[in-house]
């Protein structure tokens, strides 16, 4: 027998019912995704943590005065946990932290056994770190508290990207306020390196298009698949990074594991030869473009010590950036959901 | 047992060409006479169906289900899979080894066919086709056969060495049973959790590539045509890329005997129905590209496809709720085959009832040689489902037989309502009102 013709394939369209797209977030102060957020809310957000960076301490302590703000983090971090912890305690907040190192998840009990049983003990929202991509939405959904996702396995990151936001902007647009769609029109920002296990680059892809940036994606096909590209509008791959810099006014590497580039078979003093950001390649190509990294960084590796700590690095305002846009999103997560709305 | 008449109803019988207005009377677990309406001989005591409005037709036949037992009761046992099973319409499964321990066993497989089982319908063991599913010892067919196995398989552990498939493919051919390989080069998919594409790369989750189904396929398709002399037969389970479809096709060209079957999610489900990761979008193989799905319902359309099989994979709900790379892969699929098929086949896209039956009866039963099955030609079994054809509802994972719920298909519209389920002359599942 012949095979139909196409024709059949569009008449044999399963029309319904849809796929379930948006059952999440339940709790309207949960940041599980940058798509989560309008472009409006990430206006509001970038103007509350400057608000919240410069007010008084004695006032700012008064915020989440004795709320409890559980972190659970089932990786190790420095940054990202510390940040967290002191942007709470700025807000008044009690902490306490959970890792999965030194507690009941050690013996074995369930990721959503774990939430109901911080929510049982008063925690009144979870920031979670967690190895798997999509755990956020499983504690979500098991507590139906505020949810942060401080990183979920290689799927986002969006305090980070939220952060890195900020600091584009103060280096692009120095004193602005508002952000809307066409803040960013006109800028290219590169990412460059293992694009593929980055929820950094996750979260920042789909989040600066919507800025109005260009985000151009840069790294061998091992780390960077094709598909990426059509992760959301606005991306773009150049495996060229000379050609990728020279359009760039920021640019930001990612940390590359020396494991990763031997487990691909990929040589690593090529890779380095490719993809490293010297002194001399950003002289050339981009010397004004201001160079983030979401750390840890491996000096020596995807950048050299000379950029890191050169004047374009932005990298250290990046973790200061951190600390104030993780205060205004605390404070959203535990007085929007109060509100029941958006503030 | 009672004599059971079947009145009033529209028979339809693919394997015998038949789809006429006509009473049937079982007896003895047999079918014993087939007549105009009101014209059957020996009535005598039968227990009297009302058929008016529905259709009577083989009790479906499921050749890829995991019922469980033994050792994972927490699960399923037999008797909730098969109750579901009837439920659902089926009155045969074949059941898949990957219990605990592996079914490899003569001892085994009778346990699982014994009757304190408690089965509802009739259970067609598959016996490991190694020892343990590991890959190294080949296990003994004749007696497996001989315990009643149909088949061979180390399904969701594939037989990855050519050496081994090669000593599978030829004993099985010796002993009369067809090999079923899950098609999955396992050394491409580790720590991948659904299909390789844009939406595995937007979740953050390592993907399956189709080349490790199709190429695994292609290599089993080969080492046939390398055996055709002993003429063995390659089953391919739950086929879900176009690309193993399209190796299928065309060694069939070749006078190879390869089958194939197809399972609803995988021509009716794409890898978007993962979600935001969704634990009940979650199988191997994966949910595909749309692409692949069009082409599992073409392979349906012009018969590529022998059969509908569902993979019933019942799980735990405590299992299924957790982070989607470390959730198990499968999903129940006894009670809503029917429904779907019905619904989306022939109501949407207008495939005969008839070839829709026959792929659900007729022709796994003659892909897994059970005699007697799959027809209700006078003399075999009294295997049968009734149902309303035109009867429109909705499926309620939470109202399940099986023990399990996992399920995408919860709240779908299904069509084509259960009635009766006869299992061997003895109604195994009447629907409640």
């Amino acid at each position: 027998m012949n095979p139909a013709p196409a024709a059949h394939a569009i008449r044999r369209q399963v029309t319904a019912p849809p796929p379930p797209a948006s059952k999440f977030p339940y709790n309207p102060g949960s940041l599980l995704s940058v798509l989560d957020l309008t472009v409006d809310e990430v206006s509001r957000l970038l103007t509350r943590a400057t608000e919240l960076e410069v007010e008084d301490p004695i006032l700012r302590d008064h915020i989440l005065a004795k709320r409890r703000i559980a972190l659970l983090f089932y990786e190790s971090s420095t940054r990202t946990r510390t940040s967290f912890e002191l942007a709470a305690k700025a807000l008044g907040a009690d902490t306490t932290l959970v890792s999965n190192l030194s507690s009941s998840i050690e013996k074995g009990e369930s990721l959503k056994d774990t939430g109901l049983t911080l929510r049982a003990l008063g925690a009144e929202a979870i920031i979670l770190r967690h190895n798997s991509s999509g755990a956020a939405w499983l504690l979500e959904e098991s507590t139906r508290l505020p949810i942060i996702n401080a990183g979920d396995g290689m799927h986002e990151h969006p305090t980070q990207a939220l952060l890195d936001l900020r600091t584009i902007l103060a280096h692009l647009h120095p004193g602005i306020t508002v952000v809307g769609e066409k803040t960013l029109a006109g800028v290219t920002v590169t990412i460059v390196g293992d694009i593929l296990h980055s929820r950094v680059a996750r979260s920042n892809m789909l989040l600066l298009p919507r800025m109005g940036a260009s985000v151009v994606l840069c790294g061998p096909k091992e780390l960077l698949p094709e598909q990426a590209a059509a992760a959301g509008p606005g991306i773009a791959i150049e495996r060229d990074f000379d050609a990728a810099l020279r359009q760039s006014q920021a640019v930001m590497m990612l940390r590359i594991q020396a494991e990763r580039i031997a487990g691909l078979q990929l040589d690593l003093d090529d890779y380095k030869a490719s993809y490293q950001l010297t002194g001399q390649r950003l002289a050339a190509q981009a010397p004004t473009a201001v160079v983030l990294h979401p750390g840890p960084i491996i000096r020596g590796m995807e950048i050299t010590a000379g950029v890191a700590d050169g004047v374009q690095s932005a990298i250290l305002e990046q973790v200061t950036n951190g600390l104030a846009i993780r205060m205004a999103v605390m404070e959203r997560a535990l007085l929007v959901s109060e509100q029941g709305g958006h503030a | 047992m009672t004599a059971v008449a079947i009145c009033g109803g529209r028979l339809i019988d693919p394997a015998a060409g038949v789809d006429a207005a006509k009473d049937i009377l079982l007896k003895d677990g047999r079918v014993a006479e087939i007549a105009g309406p009101g014209k059957l001989k020996s009535m005598n005591g039968a227990k009297v169906l009302d058929a008016a409005g529905l259709i009577v037709a083989p009790g479906l036949i499921d050749i890829h289900v995991h019922l469980r037992e033994p050792g994972q009761g927490y699960k399923e046992t037999i008797a909730t899979g098969t109750a579901a099973a009837a439920a659902g319409g089926f009155t045969a499964v074949a059941a898949m080894p990957n219990t605990t321990p592996v079914n490899d066993s003569a001892e085994t497989t009778r346990w699982m066919q014994a009757p304190e089982r408690g089965a509802e319908v009739r259970v067609f063991p598959i016996a490991a086709a190694t020892r343990g599913s590991k890959g190294e010892t080949i296990n003994d067919y004749a007696a497996l056969k001989s315990a009643g196995a149909v088949a061979v398989t180390d399904d969701g552990r594939p037989i990855l060495k050519d050496a081994m498939m090669r000593e599978t493919l030829t004993a099985a051919a010796r002993a009369g049973l067809t090999v079923i390989q899950h098609a999955e080069d396992t050394r491409m998919t580790e720590g991948a959790s659904m299909n390789l594409g844009p939406v595995s790369f937007k979740l953050g989750l390592r993907g399956m590539p189709a080349e490790a189904e199709s190429r695994m396929v292609e290599r089993d398709i080969r080492l046939v045509a390398e055996l055709r002399d002993a003429h063995p037969h390659l089953h391919v389970a739950h086929t879900s890329t176009a690309a193993a479809l399209a190796a299928v096709r065309q060694a069939r060209r070749n006078g190879l005997r390869v089958t194939c079957e197809v399972a609803p999610h995988h021509f009716l489900l794409t890898e978007e129905h993962v979600g935001l990761y969704n634990t009940h979008a979650k199988m191997n193989p994966p949910l595909r590209s749309a692409a692949d799905r069009d082409a599992m319902i073409e392979g349906i359309f012009d018969g590529v496809v022998d059969a509908i099989a569902t993979d019933h994979a019942p799980h735990a709900m405590h299992e299924k709720e957790v982070e989607f790379p470390l959730a198990p892969n499968g999903i129940t699929g006894l009670e809503t085959a029917l429904g779907l098929c019905l619904h989306w086949l022939h109501v949407e896209w207008k495939l005969p009832i008839g070839r829709v039956l026959s792929l659900l009866s007729a022709q796994p039963a003659a892909l897994l040689g059970l005699k007697g099955r799959g027809t209700l030609a006078i003399g075999s079994y009294a295997d049968v489902v009734v149902f309303d054809p035109k009867a429109e509802w909705t499926y309620r994972a939470t109202e399940s037989k099986s023990k399990a719920k996992n399920t995408p298909f919860d709240g779908w519209k299904m069509q084509g309502k259960v009635r009766w389920t006869i299992s061997e002359g003895r109604i195994a599942f009447a629907a409640t009102a």
